[in-house]
């Protein structure tokens, strides 16, 4: 707020010191190693890479630059964010991902509505599998806190500075993350708590 | 003897003193259970001593009071850990997952022609909703073309589960507040229409009837007669309804002013539904992102003012009138043609082709054990269900089955609005709050 202000008397109008705000986003973006902007004319949104599957768009982000994102995206107008899961690409390295993303094993998947816009926009973050941990919306979108908290019950994605990053679905002294692609269906004998 | 004698006499052999009342003895605890009837009602180590009474207790001390998860009132298995001063809320703390049965991990063994079985047991209330959100997922991932006829079936089948879901959440409203007689007549209108889907798909509830490529079975004759009957009584119903609760005071302030919430809360709790109608945002899947054929019927999305339990309970009950309006349209305007999509990939052959013809068999048989493939991709399909958004995002890595299946629930994201909405009103507000956010905790817990 007070980066924007201080560009406000230079910029002159109010809407231009919004855009400069915008465009400090863009540039803790061109830190990240994105690849080159541009390249082989495909679509770009705060500098990230937007792919277009039967009309819904998904845009792509590692990591880093994940928080700066969906910052951005926020002022954009996206005024709600839908729900945050996760997918585990364990099996599936070689999926389709537009060029300068480097596949990781997991994905943190959010999907984000404009109300005003009708406009849906789909965010899909690089996680790596050795050091699964990515910044909570919760700051955002207070919404997020039990989504973020089912994703990390389920694949084990840790989300930095969440309030409340507990088990939600699975029992607190549950071990492993079900939803993980090497966590197998029907090996583990069920368990019940002993009775004192 | 004398007169006087004898009765001297009498008098001395017969009197045991005068029928007085003594002097209390305000000291006696003893006594005073004997006057306040405490030694009657509770065993004597129990009885409380009214010296130990201590009036003076501080008012900072709160207490942690579970709700749940078996209570009626939680409408299923939902916990709810309520923090209380008095009576007074300050803190509330679903907690939920004693209804988790895997379903996602289910769905990535079960191949995309099963995969409509397991998703409509989540939110068992509503199940069309369910098998409408994965199917819809699943053909835009396929890219097929389902026939007008499905798609009008589809809505049609989708407003009736709107309208027995929104009756059985009267029901259970009245039944949490105190009016025990709605929960009775909610149920029995419900009927109505579980008989019309036991007639159309087999099955009262879990239907599996709504299947990527169409639906299971074309509708059976007189639905017509069946569906204008349903509307006709449920509207004349609702009337009554109106006057059994809508009307009432006692109901009334049950529920107005209760748990009230602004929309730039709602907004950013991620909430849908009639919970974020009830706070003035005229969101509406059917209308913002329309599917299916809802850009051509003709109905309004019911918005509130206040964000209050009673503005949920108008929205619903006007819901319900809205729905039966777009079934009217869907009535008049259902066209003629195939119920589901001739597409030899997706669609098994006819049952009397499997007679006569060795490759409809092998063809019906490879379908069923292989079922079919989905090109390779991610989709996100929402829905506007009885509870709000309910979206199917499936990743697909071009083999039979779905490589991620998760359903977006509304009732999951909507039950964290109780932490704001039951915040400094009292224990039975929680109980109208949890009502009035109508989870399903099939649909919660997945």
């Amino acid at each position: 707020m007070s980066e924007a202000s201080g560009r406000g008397p230079e910029g002159g109008a109010p809407d231009q010191a919004a855009a400069g705000s915008a465009g400090t986003a863009e540039e803790a973006l061109a830190g990240e190693d994105q690849g080159s902007p541009g390249t082989g004319g495909q679509q770009l949104l705060h500098g990230c890479p937007v792919t277009e599957v039967s009309g819904q768009r998904s845009v792509h982000i590692d990591a880093k630059g994940y928080l700066a994102l969906m910052e951005a995206l926020y002022r954009d107008g996206f005024e709600a964010c839908m729900g945050v899961t996760g997918v585990d690409y364990m099996d599936h390295p070689g999926r389709s991902l537009p060029d300068g993303v480097k596949p990781e094993r997991f994905e943190v998947v959010a999907e984000l509505v404009s109300f005003s816009r009708r406009e849906r926009l789909r965010v899909r973050c690089q996680v790596p599998a050795d050091d699964p941990v990515v910044p909570s919306l919760f700051d955002l979108w207070p919404g997020v806190e039990a989504h973020e908290r089912e994703t990390f019950d389920m694949f084990g994605v840790r989300f930095a500075d969440h309030p409340d990053l507990t088990r939600i679905l699975m029992p607190e002294d549950w071990e492993g993350h079900p939803l993980r692609k090497d966590y197998p269906t029907g090996a583990v004998p069920v368990r019940f708590k002993e009775v004192p | 003897m004398t007169a006087v004698d004898m009765r001297e006499l009498l008098k001395a052999k017969t009197s045991e003193g005068a029928q007085e009342m003594l002097a209390r003895n305000e000291e006696s605890v003893r006594e005073l259970r004997n006057e306040s009837g405490g030694v009657l009602r509770l065993p004597e180590g129990v009885a409380l001593d009214y010296s130990d009474i201590d009036y003076e207790s501080p008012d900072d001390e709160t207490m942690i009071l579970n709700l749940g998860p078996s209570h009626p009132s939680t409408h299923g298995v939902l916990r709810v850990m309520v923090e209380i001063r008095g009576e007074q809320v300050l803190r509330t703390k679903p907690v939920i997952g004693y209804l988790h049965t895997g379903m996602e991990k289910t769905g990535e063994e079960l191949m995309y022609h099963q995969g409509s079985t397991n998703v409509t047991r989540m939110d068992y209330l509503s199940p069309f909703f369910n098998e409408l959100a994965f199917s819809l997922s699943v053909e835009k991932l396929a890219g097929v073309d389902v026939p007008d006829r499905a798609g009008w079936i589809r809505m049609l089948m989708c407003e009736l589960n709107r309208i027995a879901s929104h009756l059985l959440w009267l029901a259970t409203n009245g039944a949490d507040l105190g009016a025990l007689n709605m929960l009775v007549y909610g149920w029995r209108d419900r009927e109505l229409l579980l008989t019309f889907f036991e007639k159309v798909t087999g099955l009262r509830m879990n239907h599996n009837y709504i299947r990527p490529g169409g639906v299971a079975a074309d509708l059976p004759d007189g639905w017509r007669d069946d569906v204008n009957a349903i509307c006709d009584v449920v509207l004349a119903r609702m009337d009554e309804y109106d006057n059994l609760l809508t009307g009432q005071p006692v109901l009334q302030n049950r529920m107005d002013g209760v748990g009230a919430l602004d929309a730039a809360t709602a907004i950013g709790l991620g909430l849908s539904g009639p919970l974020l109608r009830s706070t003035g945002v005229a969101y509406d899947v059917r209308r913002d992102f329309p599917y299916l054929f809802y850009e051509q019927v003709d109905f309004d999305v019911i918005v509130g003012t206040g964000g209050d339990c009673w503005d949920r309970y108008a929205i619903r009950v006007n819901e319900i009138r809205e729905a039966v309006r777009i079934v009217r349209q869907v009535v008049k305007a259902m066209p003629k043609g195939d119920y589901r999509a001739q597409d030899k990939k997706f669609t098994p052959p006819p049952r009397n082709r499997i007679d006569e013809s060795m490759e409809a068999l092998i063809h019906h048989f490879k379908l069923f054990t292989q079922g079919f493939r989905v090109a390779p991709g991610d989709a996100y399909v929402p829905v506007e269900s009885a509870r709000g958004e309910l979206g199917c995002y499936i990743v697909s890595d071009g083999t039979s089955r779905p490589y991620r299946l998760h359903v977006r629930a509304p009732s999951f994201t909507n039950l964290q609005a109780l932490a704001p909405m039951a915040r400094g009103g009292f224990i039975p507000d929680v109980i109208a709050c949890i009502s009035s956010i109508d989870p399903v905790l099939g649909d919660v817990d997945r």
